[in-house]
């Protein structure tokens, strides 16, 4: 499978990237480049193979439901690039 | 023990029995690396140097000391790689969309150190978000490593992500650093700078703190000058950590008790798959040195297979992109990191602040994760590379029935010169072949000196351990260590500019 540029237009869209129009054509050489060198992962059979989801054989820990942390708005906002008091100022969202 | 004349040229071991003996304080050990950080800014290893605040720590150190009070790192200056996040210093992850970002928390692995008494020098540079194997990908330049080959001046890479603390230990600018890797970013920097890496098994240090690059796959180690160095470290950076819910409930072994109880009778498994064509032939003759040393220590020597070797590296150029490009949907601009101006509405802000704050090599790697999740690709791309996983690490399993530890080489081959790789990805991907496996199999994995090319440049050999058998591959490293005898060091060219 091979990348063209509407799709590398449309997965920068969906991945809310940027993308300068003079880019997208270097992108599509580059993504195809390491696309075409997955490929090979094609050439193995994974009949009945389990996904590894956990390298680790561990039950996921349990720990009871309480309120551990909080009370750090002020420290929360301190790297905020647009904040005022306790929110997040952003563009307009709803008309 | 003798000491050396200079107290940056200490392994952290020296350092230790020197500074709690009172032979040197913490602040005159201290300073005089906060010297040597100063006068190797040409080499470009740290982003934010932080002299006041160790000098301060070093102070807190020797207060400690006179009384008594002395804990393990007591006094001991270090530099960590500016992927951990440190309360009140600015952590970059090498990004520009944190170049302003101070975290108002500190890591756990930090945290733990801190708590151990050491000092903190600075935050290294490192490739953005720990994505590259040259430390070329940094927002904040390059690190030159302070090697170079024989009769050239040519600017060599430390290899990455981990280059800038590479660099600070083989040029002496800390004791030791802290390290993270991901597919082979802590053994292969510490190998091509002729320094001493271990990356310990998924779980054994706490991932809280640290920004996320892949998850599963993401572990904290340290980077070293000596293989106890490298055991001392990781016995104070790991912990069971109820922040990080994959920390893993099982104590933290002394690794430095069983350092020296040899090799005898101990099985070391040669993967016949990690011959790779077009491998320098030196690679291939340290790497059957390295078996005839452990031999002749009384360890057996056995072949074994790893049949999936070859497709490690395209599967985890599908996992890791994948999770990267979900873990780095957080930065969007609004709560932390760089925002764009002007932005004409909400989509229109997430989209240029990503755009402008991400460089090239991360971008890449969020669009192919991007499309390998995406809706009619997942199950081509990212549920086989999750099967092809499976398959790597049940490998090693199968090989550690007949073997105790693998031997084989780090690297495919010597640093670079800076620039030399940066033109086609997937070459500079190949960097990481030998290392790649360890992470999608989540074991741990360590890379001691081994020896110099012709050209003067350093090699590694690495050793990889069955599931939290840190201490096997630590007492085995200290084998093919004392059989290496790597004394070699860079010469101080950065000093004369």
């Amino acid at each position: 499978m091979s990348v063209d540029k509407d799709t590398v237009r449309r997965i920068a869209k969906l991945a809310r990237l940027a993308l300068e129009e003079e880019r997208v054509e270097p992108m599509v050489q580059e993504l195809n480049g390491i696309l075409n060198w997955v490929e090979q992962l094609k050439e193995v059979n994974v009949d009945g193979v389990a996904p590894l989801t956990s390298v680790v054989e561990q039950r996921l820990k349990m720990r009871d439901d309480v309120v551990t942390d909080g009370n750090v708005a002020d420290a929360l906002m301190v790297n905020a690039p647009g904040g005022e008091d306790h929110f997040f100022i952003v563009p307009k969202v709803v008309e | 023990m003798t000491l050396p004349s200079n107290p940056t040229d200490f392994t952290l071991a020296d350092a230790r029995a020197a500074v709690s003996s009172k032979k040197i304080s913490s602040r005159e050990l201290t300073g005089a690396f906060v010297k040597a950080v100063e006068a190797a800014r040409p080499l470009n290893a740290f982003v934010t140097e932080t002299p006041d605040r160790a000098l301060e720590m070093a102070a807190a150190s020797d207060a400690r000391i006179a009384k008594g009070d002395i804990r393990p790192l007591e006094g001991l200056p270090l530099a960590i790689k500016d992927l951990f996040c440190t309360k009140g210093v600015r952590t970059t992850a090498g990004s520009n969309i944190l170049s302003n970002f101070v975290p108002p928390y500190e890591s756990t692995v930090s945290q733990n150190l801190w708590d151990a008494g050491a000092v903190m020098l600075g935050k290294t540079n490192m490739d953005e978000f720990a994505m590259g194997s040259s430390n070329e990908t940094s927002n904040f330049g390059p690190v030159t490593s302070p090697w170079r080959a024989r009769a050239s001046n040519a600017k060599m890479v430390p290899g990455g992500s981990s280059g800038g603390s590479a660099a600070s230990v083989a040029a002496n600018l800390c004791l030791a650093a802290t390290g993270t890797d991901t597919g082979g970013s802590i053994r292969q920097p510490a190998a091509v700078t002729g320094t001493v890496g271990i990356k310990p098994t998924y779980g054994r240090c706490s991932r809280w703190g640290i920004v996320a690059f892949a998850s599963s796959l993401d572990q904290a180690g340290p980077m070293t000058r000596t293989v106890r160095d490298a055991a001392i470290l990781l016995k104070a950076m790991a912990s069971v950590d109820p922040k990080d819910s994959t920390s893993v409930d099982m104590p933290v072994p002394d690794y430095e008790a069983g350092l020296e109880a040899g090799v005898k009778g101990l099985r070391i498994g040669i993967p016949k798959e990690y011959r790779v064509d077009g491998a320098p032939p030196e690679i291939d003759a340290l790497w059957s040195q390295g078996a005839e040393w452990l031999r002749a220590q009384g360890a057996e020597i056995v072949e074994v297979s790893l049949p999936h070797t070859k497709y490690a590296l395209p599967t985890y150029y599908i996992v890791a992109p994948a999770e990267a490009s979900s873990n780095l949907a957080r930065y969007d601009g609004v709560r932390y990191g760089h925002r764009a101006k002007d932005a004409r509405d909400i989509t229109d802000l997430y989209e240029k602040s990503r755009g402008e704050g991400f460089g090239s090599e991360v971008k890449r790697r969020i669009l192919i994760g991007t499309y390998v999740l995406s809706s009619g690709y997942y199950d081509a791309y990212y549920l086989r590379a999750q099967k092809l996983r499976t398959l790597i690490a049940r490998d090693f399993t199968q090989a550690f029935q007949k073997c105790d530890v693998l031997l084989t080489p780090a690297t495919p081959g010597p640093a670079f010169a800076i620039g030399e790789k940066t033109a086609d990805p997937v070459s500079m991907y190949l960097n990481d072949v030998f290392t790649v496996t360890v992470n999608l199999a989540g074991l741990p994995g360590l890379s001691v000196p081994a020896g110099l090319t012709a050209g003067g440049l350093p090699l590694g050999l690495q050793l990889i351990g069955k599931a939290f058998d840190e201490a096997t591959v630590l007492r085995v490293g200290r084998a093919v260590e004392t059989a290496a005898n790597f004394t070699a060091k860079p010469e101080r060219w950065w000093r004369a500019a």
